[in-house]
């Protein structure tokens, strides 16, 4: 791993029109920053993708960041310090820094051979070498963990003091603060999403989870949206946290299919049997459709999630990159900035609810379809369809 | 790309955590928050059916008192009749008595009258009768000093006293 001056170009090929506005130059070591101007790609990148410390204002080691636990596990030993030892990526603490380079970047890495253990100031041109010999866990409590555990706690304190309130109230009483707010979407996902698409005798198992689901990725969306710390982190459009969201619906639809289920992969009914034999192309395509269905999941709030704060970054991005011409165009255009910053952060509060209600939705139609009777089978395909749609 | 890269750190966490949040919510939230909505909804509705049926009761009630109102008009108006009937029979009744009575008393006046006429009459007729003896005793004695005289005066006067 060497430590240099060359710069690596990345194009962000996942939103080809930001790539094509702003051809991302990035830069191995944060040092050239100031020297090279403002980069909006990596900027944007960087406020979207997780990190170890939690960015505040300012840029380079100026920078002030809320410092947050990292959580090593070396060899199954563990070992714990706070991220501000990183001071941003440039220093190495105890022979943990974090990479630099293209497979590494963003990762902790243990330094092996001769910086084994180094605590210090990276320098630059100087080529480390890493101990990949050591197995590494990482789990440190990052931005997004953070964000997690906050929406956790924020969801338990909700729910419980709403619950306590019901159970206080009895049933002879109107619902009331707290209460009021969430009784209407959860009835709305109780008879808008759970009885439609499970069925009325059925849905009360599953309830629980799509609740838990609807109100976690909710919250997670809105917090998302706020730019002020401890918000603005983005979780939800975090591939790790919606692939176990999507992982979850997928182990809960297959662990309560019925054997009807299981039939129609393998002998789908309403099918020309030459699809099914000799070549089993239909069988093939419900297979593969079992998995695609989560992974439809996963992408699509994603998606959407990080899609919303990559646009508001350029928007903001905007600023800085005519303020860097002259600061009166900066100021000039910041006008504009901010009304379509406004305009997007209220589209993204639609979205908010309509992904994490989509999400839920979906869930809601697997189970359903899992568990479905032979008659109800029709139906509920339709239904799928048209949100598929 | 980092970007769709997932970490292991954090599938660690999102699993951890959720997994936490759903176990807490399942067993301390959702139950009640779920079954006093429903318990509520089933109250609002058995008392909404409870309302109809004593919107029901009243509506028969009204009825039945309307069909009470009825029948008590009709009572009346025949216990009206019915007075009317027996005042006006009572009346014809006390007429027909008294016009009996007054005859009667009528009758029993002109009976009395009668017999005080009569009463009287005898009276006068003894009065006249004693007059007559006692003029008839003076004539006599006037007169019966011839006993020719005497016996004509007599048997005259008896013819006299048979044409009365």
């Amino acid at each position: 791993m060497t430590y240099n001056k060359r710069g690596k170009l990345l194009r962000v090929i996942l939103f080809a029109f930001l790539a094509a506005i702003f051809p991302l130059n990035m830069q191995a070591g944060e040092h050239n920053e100031a020297e090279q101007g403002f980069n909006p790609g990596e900027f944007i990148i960087d406020h979207v993708i997780d990190s170890y410390g939690w960015h505040i204002a300012g840029e380079g080691d100026k920078s002030i960041s809320v410092s947050l636990p990292i959580i090593l596990f070396d060899n199954w030993k563990p070992v714990v310090f706070m991220s501000g030892k990183f001071h941003h990526g440039h220093a190495a603490y105890k022979g943990y820094a974090i990479g630099f380079t293209e497979d590494t970047k963003g990762k902790i890495v243990k330094l092996g051979g001769s910086d084994a253990g180094y605590t210090g100031h990276l320098e630059e041109g100087h080529t480390y070498i890493i101990d990949n010999q050591s197995t590494l866990i990482d789990i440190s409590i990052t931005k997004n963990v953070f964000a997690l555990l906050l929406s956790i706690v924020l969801l338990c304190w909700i729910f419980l003091h709403v619950a306590k309130q019901y159970k206080d109230g009895g049933d002879n009483k109107a619902p009331k603060g707290m209460a009021a707010l969430v009784e209407p979407v959860i009835l709305f996902i109780r008879d808008e999403v759970a009885i439609p698409s499970i069925g009325k005798n059925k849905y009360e198992k599953f309830l629980p989870y799509l609740l838990t689901l609807f109100f976690f990725i909710l919250i997670n969306n809105l917090m998302g949206l706020i730019p002020i710390f401890p918000f603005g982190a983005n979780l939800t459009g975090n591939i790790a946290v919606t692939g176990i969201l999507a992982i979850i619906t997928f182990f809960i639809t297959s662990f309560s299919a019925n054997k009807n289920y299981w039939i129609h992969l393998v002998n789908t009914p309403g099918v020309p049997w030459w699809l099914k034999i000799p070549l089993p192309i239909m069988p093939v395509v419900e297979i593969i459709g079992i998995f695609t269905k989560p992974f439809v999941l996963m992408i699509r709030l994603f998606a959407n999630i990080t899609a919303g704060h990559i646009i508001v970054l350029g928007f903001i991005s905007l600023i800085f990159i005519f303020g860097q011409m002259a600061p009166a165009l900066g100021y000039g255009i910041s006008v504009v900035s901010i009304f379509f910053y406004l305009f997007m952060g209220l589209l993204e509060l639609i979205v908010a609810f309509v992904q994490a209600f989509i999400f839920t939705l979906l869930t809601a139609l697997y189970i359903g379809m899992a568990i479905e009777d032979h008659e109800e089978h029709a139906e509920a395909h339709e239904a799928t369809e048209i949100v598929h749609n | 790309m980092a970007l769709i890269t997932p970490s292991f750190g954090l599938i660690f966490w999102m699993l951890l955590g959720f997994g936490l949040l759903f176990f807490i919510l399942k067993k301390f939230a959702w139950p009640f928050i779920t079954n006093t909505i429903a318990a509520r909804e089933h109250r609002i509705e058995s008392q909404l059916m409870e309302a109809e049926k004593v919107r029901q009761d009243m509506a028969n009630l009204k009825s039945e008192h309307q069909v009470l109102l009825v029948q008590a008009k009709e009572e009346r108006d025949q216990i009206l009749a019915d007075a009317r009937k027996m005042r006006d029979k009572l009346y014809e009744e006390a007429k027909e008595k008294a016009n009996n009575e007054a005859k009667a008393i009528v009758e029993e006046a002109k009976k009395a009258i009668h017999f005080e006429k009569m009463k009287a009459m005898t009276d006068i007729k003894n009065e006249i009768a004693n007059m007559s003896i006692e003029i008839a005793e003076k004539i006599l004695r006037e007169e019966l000093s011839d006993q020719n005289k005497q016996e004509a005066l007599v048997s005259k006067w008896m013819d006299d006293v048979h044409l009365n």
